[in-house]
């Protein structure tokens, strides 16, 4: 009797390991055919793919860690543990590429050959 | 009587184990943290510098091609079929691990050792993929690749964080391997069977899982965006 329950408990994770793995895939060819239909096409545009890329990124690095890594099923204080550390990358990715977009454009206002802006004159010079 | 107990129980004042994981699991989980946010701190320099760069090389021109295909224009298809080793390999170990719960040593066999077959040949594919961009004239500090605009290279930013995030994880890759075989040994040899459990097969599993959640982020980073 326990001996077929363990058996069911068995086929039951090996079916949901199988599930991930589909779901791995699916999403996988999905990014590749959104990349194909970009080429050809021009849609979706350049910004608009680029978002579904990171939004189904991140849809494959949750099912990863939750069910391959098995944190899913892990307790609590485990779970955050581990993922309240990782929330400084929300600042880590926005404040460099940031700075790297700064860095373009004063590169940019800065290069050899660039006019120098003038500053713009006052309207009405000033009375003393 | 148990019950009355279990409600005063301080779960954090010792005693227990809070997180309900073994030493060597949490210390792994903890490893790899620490190792998400090397990745981590070199994808975002990458991301710097190619938001810094007033243009960039388009991956589906730098990478198109597919071995023993000649000059014929595939872009994507090679990395995706890396890709996809890479995630059937860590489906294999994931049933390696569910075989050790129920110390089938035979599957646990039979899948670990087929883990170590899909991370030789993702290695395989790389050191081919390395090989031809190297033809090419792409190396650290060799930029042959002209922008998406059609402008030439204005540094090597392009290759040399390639090289370097790839070699990166291909290294993890390569230590991923030598630790599974060398777990595959003790699983031969009997060496956790007369332990009673095969937790080595579950941290050894933890490792290469994230070496696959890194090539996620590596494929999306450099091929897809």
């Amino acid at each position: 009797m326990a001996h077929t329950q363990n058996a069911n408990d068995r086929q039951a994770a090996i079916k949901s390991i199988w599930k991930t793995f589909w779901i791995l895939l699916i999403v996988t060819m999905v990014e590749v055919g959104l990349a194909f239909l970009h080429l050809y096409t021009g849609f979706p545009g350049k910004l608009l793919l680029n978002s579904i890329f990171i939004g189904l990124t991140i849809v494959k690095a949750f099912f990863i860690v939750a069910e391959f890594m098995h944190l899913g099923h892990e307790v609590r204080n485990l779970i955050m543990t581990i993922l309240f550390p990782l929330l400084l990358f929300v600042w880590f990715i926005i404040a460099f590429l940031a700075d790297g977009d700064s860095w373009k454009n004063m590169r940019k206002d800065l290069a050899p050959g660039t006019p120098v802006k003038k500053e713009a004159p006052a309207h009405a010079p000033a009375h003393h | 009587m148990d019950n009355a107990v279990t409600a005063k129980k301080k779960w954090w004042n010792g005693g227990h184990s809070p997180f309900s994981v073994s030493y060597g699991k949490l210390m792994m989980w903890y490893f790899l943290i620490s190792d998400a946010f090397t990745f981590g701190a070199l994808l975002i320099a990458y991301g710097t510098q190619r938001f810094m760069a007033e243009a960039w090389p388009d991956p589906n021109v730098v990478f198109h091609a597919f071995p023993f295909m000649g000059h014929m224009d595939l872009p994507l298809v090679f990395v995706s079929l890396m890709t996809f080793i890479l995630i059937m390999s860590s489906v294999t170990m994931v049933l390696a691990v569910n075989a050790g719960h129920y110390m089938d040593r035979k599957a646990v066999i039979k899948w670990l050792s087929l883990t170590i077959v899909g991370g030789i040949m993702f290695l395989g594919c790389q050191a081919w993929e390395w090989t031809h961009l190297h033809e090419v004239g792409a190396w650290w500090g060799s930029n042959p690749f002209v922008n998406h605009d059609g402008s030439a290279a204005l540094s090597t930013n392009f290759t040399d964080f390639f090289f370097t995030i790839t070699g990166f994880h291909g290294l993890h890759v390569t230590s991923g391997v030598v630790l599974n075989i060398i777990v595959l040994i003790n699983v031969l040899k009997g060496t956790y069977e007369h332990r009673g459990h095969y937790e080595m097969v579950e941290k050894v599993g933890l490792y290469w899982h994230f070496v696959d959640l890194v090539w996620v982020f590596v494929f999306t980073c450099f091929y897809l965006l």
